[in-house]
């Protein structure tokens, strides 16, 4: 079967060629780039006054299978990352039973063959039953298919192991990614410490809690020289260490959500459960600084942390509720309107930041758009405004502080391997 | 748009806001806008003035020899503490029953809380019984916004977590207005545990929309973070908080607090913060001592200031149940026949 994308504006992701032309693909690979390519025998999609892309990589979600999947599951939570505009994606172990051995990245893998419509990758986790306590057996997590480890959810706390970790990951040349949080600087914190936190009596959770230990994490990375990434980077000093520590050579990326950069701490105003999430949301001058992080290189990625919960975990007092957003299907939206529309980021920074960056980090031959390379594509219009609305998601949860918004960039079009799962708009 | 209507209600008038003001001790009723009292951040000052005025006729009741009336008869008020209370629960059921109300009590530990049930499945039970005010206290703060965005009765928040304490702080307030005639331009001193305080953030809201000046004053660990841009003024000493002021609110320190490091020990707290008969001299001559109770003898205030002229400890209790009173009879009076909904 052969595809035509004909006249999209295409943004190649890597080497910075931007031209409108059209793609053929044949037999789900991409088989050329040019202009006017004949047409005869083939499917056509028009993306003329469209951007086209190439498909999303999120190097940060919760598929909560197996073990949760009255949250979500395989199948959903693809369905939801498909409707997104992810063709990749790497799903984190902290599961029941946790992603800390082969067999469970082997039930990852085979699961996404059946069940899921967009590529998976499993994360492995640092420690055992990510108790922080003893490694996980990381050289058989990166051969059974693991693309990085993680604790995520919570933080190694002991420096000691996480030492060690970096150096044993180091021998197998796979990625950390740290969950930074001093759970003691925590104590119990439910939303950042500051205004809000004051004025609705919920205990504050201080930025230097996330502070202190991607601090720690950095100093650790850089003498074991391992390969380190800070996940969900929210702060403003968290992001001026990380600048730091790139500028004294160590091996470390960051990312951050587009809840750092879209929201601040007022959204928790009348203890609203959905705007409840771990690292917390911040302020204004964070969110000034993660913007400023992600113009000058420092954030080198933008991740979903797609993280479903049952609406009855977020319909209770919110000490109670559970931390975490779904992302997916608002993830690019909130980028394109939020940072390529006031000018922040090109279109194809914004690129490089959700395709190519997250998939070096990870290892995948995936975030470009180049003839003999799989076609991974993901077509949007960055002009039509939609309204959010949570009842049209794909997840099976729909805990999102986003209901309503008014966003641009709705994918129009994604392709999985040449194969067009969502067409205008709608998911097949 | 506040909700007015003429006393009697044979010929309801509109009104607008700046009519009630100028018709204050008229023959005009006005109703609250909100189903809920769920904190004084969320009313406003005409609000807060017509139940401290309401108090007033309540407190004639409350002190008189037959302390009945037919205010809330048919109505029924539950409350429903999740944490142990003496007098906020007592002061609640007693003026739902001198006014001739159904009450009935529901602790956390002797019901179905303690087999698991969630807090919005044990509300809509109590509701789907015909309730028409749940009193809530709860450890959580938050917990009752949530209750009353989930049942037809009104709830009254009578303490969530480290939020608000609305009826505590609008008896504190009736109690000010009694002793000092106004409310506006008083300079009110608060000092303690504010980070924990819920009676704290409840007098911060009320007082400052009725004019008064407040500052507050503890040991720096329990401060909340940028509570200046509330508009109150922020002291490291007592002396300085405490000097030329109208009113002193004394906070009940929890010793749990000194557990968790907050504070090194109680003795190095009651030296520093507790008010005792020569701190409380920088004060005005005539100020006013105050304290949600119970009190910590020698240690928030010494027991000469406790049992001093100046203190109106014993006297807050008592306005306590003129203030929920008023405040049940309003909040019941919504919806019916009275109301003029514009």
């Amino acid at each position: 079967m052969k595809l035509l994308i004909k006249n999209g504006q295409i943004i190649d992701g890597k080497a910075g060629i931007e031209k409108i032309s059209d793609i053929l693909i044949d037999d789900g690979i991409i088989a050329e780039i040019e202009e006017d390519i004949d047409s005869s025998g083939c499917e056509i999609i028009e993306a003329k006054g469209m951007y086209v892309v190439p498909g999303l990589v999120d190097a940060h979600c919760h598929l909560r299978a197996p073990g949760f999947e009255y949250k979500e599951d395989i199948e959903s939570g693809t369905r939801s990352a498909a409707k997104g505009g992810f063709t990749s994606i790497a799903c984190m172990p902290n599961t029941n039973p946790v992603l800390d051995n082969e067999a469970m990245i082997m039930y990852i893998l085979n699961k996404a063959k059946t069940d899921g419509i967009v590529n998976v990758y499993p994360i492995g986790a640092v420690s055992k039953g990510l108790k922080g306590e003893e490694l996980s057996e990381i050289g058989e997590l990166k051969f059974a298919g693991a693309v990085a480890l993680s604790d995520d959810g919570r933080p190694v706390n002991n420096s000691s192991l996480m030492k060690k970790a970096m150096q044993y990951a180091s021998m197998f040349d796979i990625t950390i990614i740290s969950h930074c949080e001093d759970l003691e600087l925590v104590d119990e914190g439910l939303m950042n410490e500051g205004y809000y936190s004051s004025i609705l009596g919920l205990k504050g959770n201080p930025a230097p809690a996330e502070e202190v230990m991607i601090a720690r994490d950095l100093i650790l990375a850089e003498y074991t020289r391992a390969s380190v990434h800070i996940a969900h980077v929210s702060t403003e000093l968290g992001v001026d260490l990380i600048r730091n520590a790139k500028r004294r050579g160590v091996n470390v990326t960051a990312e951050t959500c587009p809840h750092y950069f879209s929201l601040t701490d007022k959204a928790c105003e009348g203890f609203n459960t959905n705007a409840k999430v771990n690292p917390p949301l911040r302020t204004e001058k964070d969110v000034a600084a993660i913007i400023e992080g992600l113009k000058d290189g420092t954030i080198d990625i933008i991740s979903t942390d797609h993280a479903p919960h049952h609406f009855d975990e977020k319909n209770v007092e919110f000490k109670l509720a559970a931390n975490g957003m779904v992302g997916f299907e608002t993830a690019f939206p909130l980028a394109v309107t939020n940072l390529v529309k006031p000018g922040h980021l090109t279109v194809e920074e914004l690129v490089k930041k959700m395709c190519l960056n997250p998939s070096k980090m990870l290892g995948l031959n995936k975030g470009t758009i180049e003839a003999g390379k799989v076609a991974d594509i993901l077509i949007f219009d960055i002009n039509e405004q939609y309204t959010v609305d949570i009842s049209t998601f794909e997840s099976k949860s729909k805990n999102s502080p986003f209901n309503g918004f008014k966003l641009y960039g709705q994918p129009q079009y994604t392709i999985v391997g040449g194969n067009p799962i969502v067409r205008e708009k709608v998911l097949l | 748009m506040l909700m007015l209507i003429k006393k009697g209600g044979s010929s309801p008038r509109r009104q607008s806001k700046v009519a009630f003001t100028e018709m204050q001790g008229m023959d005009v009723i006005m109703n609250l806008k909100s189903k809920d009292l769920l904190g004084l951040r969320d009313i406003s000052a005409e609000e807060i003035q017509y139940i401290l005025d309401t108090a007033k006729t309540m407190k004639y009741i409350v002190t008189s020899n037959n302390k009945k009336t037919a205010h809330l008869q048919g109505k029924s008020i539950i409350t429903l503490f999740y944490e142990n209370s003496t007098r906020t629960r007592l002061s609640f059921e007693l003026a739902s029953k001198y006014m001739g109300a159904s009450a009935a009590n529901i602790s956390a530990s002797s019901s179905s809380v303690s087999k698991g049930e969630t807090l919005l499945d044990t509300g809509k039970t109590i509701d789907m019984m015909g309730s028409d005010i749940i009193i809530m206290r709860h450890p959580m703060s938050g917990a009752p916004h949530l209750l009353a965005k989930n049942v037809r009765s009104s709830v009254i928040n009578a303490g969530d977590g480290m939020n608000e304490h609305p009826t505590q702080a609008l008896l504190d307030m009736f109690t000010i207005l009694d002793k000092k005639g106004t409310i506006k331009g008083l300079k009110v001193s608060i000092v303690g545990d504010i980070l924990h305080s819920r009676v704290a953030r409840s007098n911060i809201w009320g007082l400052t929309k009725l004019g008064a000046e407040v500052s507050v004053s503890g040991p720096a660990t329990l401060i909340p973070r940028d509570i200046e841009m509330l508009g109150v003024k922020v002291y490291s000493t007592v002396q300085e908080a405490i000097l030329d002021a109208d009113v002193v609110i004394g906070l009940r320190i929890q010793l749990e607090r000194q557990k968790k490091g907050l504070f090194p020990t109680i003795r190095e707290y009651s030296r520093f913060f507790g008010i005792d008969d020569k701190r409380l001299k920088l004060a005005r001559e005539d100020a006013v001592v105050l304290h949600p109770g119970p009190v910590n003898r020698g240690v928030e205030l010494s027991s000469s200031v406790i049992d001093g002229e100046q203190s109106y400890i014993n006297e807050q209790v008592t306005n306590g149940v003129a203030v929920r009173m008023a405040l049940l009879y309003l909040l019941t009076r919504r919806g019916s026949n009275n109301e003029i909904v514009d």
